[in-house]
């Protein structure tokens, strides 16, 4: 009979182990979500990767020994990129009536998103890799990711301010906008959905089914106009204003 | 679901190689997402055929970015003190981007006349 350190170091050598953990380390955070109520405070991103983290501290697994079974989940990243074309197809029709508001609202927040964090990071003295993975958090995680590999900047980090950005908008969101007292569905949604990505347009869709679909269409457009922003923005923040 | 899964990675395929034989400043998969857009829009046979799988992938979106998310704890030492300025830098920010989000979408709308349905 084999010993378990013997088919333990042969499982966590492989992308077997790593990959089933990844799934249901998800699947926890999930249901933790759920039993929460959906609430924007409990995101099961977050709760995956602390259980993750864990996991690999106690078994002294290397991240790079742990990536191996996860790069799988890791490339659908691309495909859930192009995937998106969906959601945008279907909110065609809302654009068409909305296009000049929803192509200003896209610039103003896109710029103000980006430079704004640059600005304040700069200032209070975060440089370099920490910054190029800062400019693109307020777009969707996948397109992100892919603009701060392109930046210079690290993924991994760039995945957590994603979250964290989006879990700050879904959470702010409703208060802040009372507050300015906006009354459009529209104008609500769509600024939540541009800023904070999936998890606000989550949180959209519960508030009205209008700011949910225009959410959606924020998200998908601050993708595409993230790419652009986000490094511009970085050099402009690095040159300095004179 | 196999055709639509060959139609997206194909897609996504002419964005990584348009972006790096042109130098384009934008992830091949952005790309990708803008071609399927048009092909969406030029025929609605191929929007019905893309639709459940696009559903299925978007359906998870979130379980992507955990593999990602969890190499951040390899970064908590690089990180250091650094940590709070960040998240400052994420909390403002984010309220000042729906802020003038939401304002500039709200008085574009009031100047243009437009109205939802």
């Amino acid at each position: 009979m084999t010993d378990f350190a013997d088919i333990w170091s042969y499982l966590s050598q492989g992308p077997l182990l790593w990959l089933t953990a990844t799934l249901a380390a998800y699947a926890l955070g999930d249901a933790c979500f759920r039993l929460a109520g959906r609430s924007p405070l409990v995101n099961p991103v977050l709760i995956a990767v602390a259980a993750l983290a864990v996991l690999l501290h106690l078994t002294a697994t290397p991240y790079a020994t742990y990536f191996e079974g996860a790069q799988f989940v890791h490339f659908l990243l691309g495909p859930a990129t192009v995937a998106l074309a969906l959601p945008l197809y279907d909110s065609l029709p809302r654009l068409r009536r909305a296009f000049a508001p929803a192509l200003a609202a896209l610039l103003a927040g896109s710029f103000t998103a980006a430079l704004s964090a640059l600005a304040i990071a700069k200032a209070l003295g975060v440089e370099g890799v920490v910054l190029a993975s800062l400019a693109p958090k307020s777009a969707t995680a996948p397109v992100a990711i892919g603009i701060a590999e392109g930046l210079g900047g690290s993924p991994t980090l760039t995945a957590v301010l994603v979250i964290l950005t989006g879990i700050t908008g879904a959470v702010v969101a409703t208060p802040l906008l009372n507050l300015l007292g906006l009354r459009d569905w529209r104008a609500r949604g769509f600024a939540v959905g541009l800023t904070s990505h999936g998890i606000g347009t989550a949180r959209a869709l519960q508030v009205h089914p209008t700011a949910g679909a225009f959410a959606a269409l924020g998200m998908a457009l601050n993708a595409i106009a993230t790419a652009l922003v986000a490094p511009l923005s970085l050099s402009l923040i690095q040159q300095g204003f004179p | 679901m196999l055709h639509a899964l060959i139609a997206i990675l194909t897609f996504q395929l002419l964005g990584e190689t348009a972006v790096r034989a042109l130098a384009l400043p934008l992830p091949g998969p952005v790309l990708g997402m803008m071609g399927l857009l048009a092909a969406m829009i030029g025929s609605a046979r191929f929007a019905a055929l893309i639709r459940p799988t696009a559903q299925g992938i978007l359906a998870h979106l979130s379980l992507l970015f955990v593999p990602a998310g969890a190499g951040v704890v390899g970064h908590l030492a690089t990180l250091g003190g650094q940590t709070g300025a960040i998240l400052l830098a994420v909390v403002l920010s984010t309220v000042l981007a729906i802020t003038v989000g939401a304002l500039t979408f709200a008085a574009v709308a009031r100047l243009t006349g437009s109205q939802d349905d």
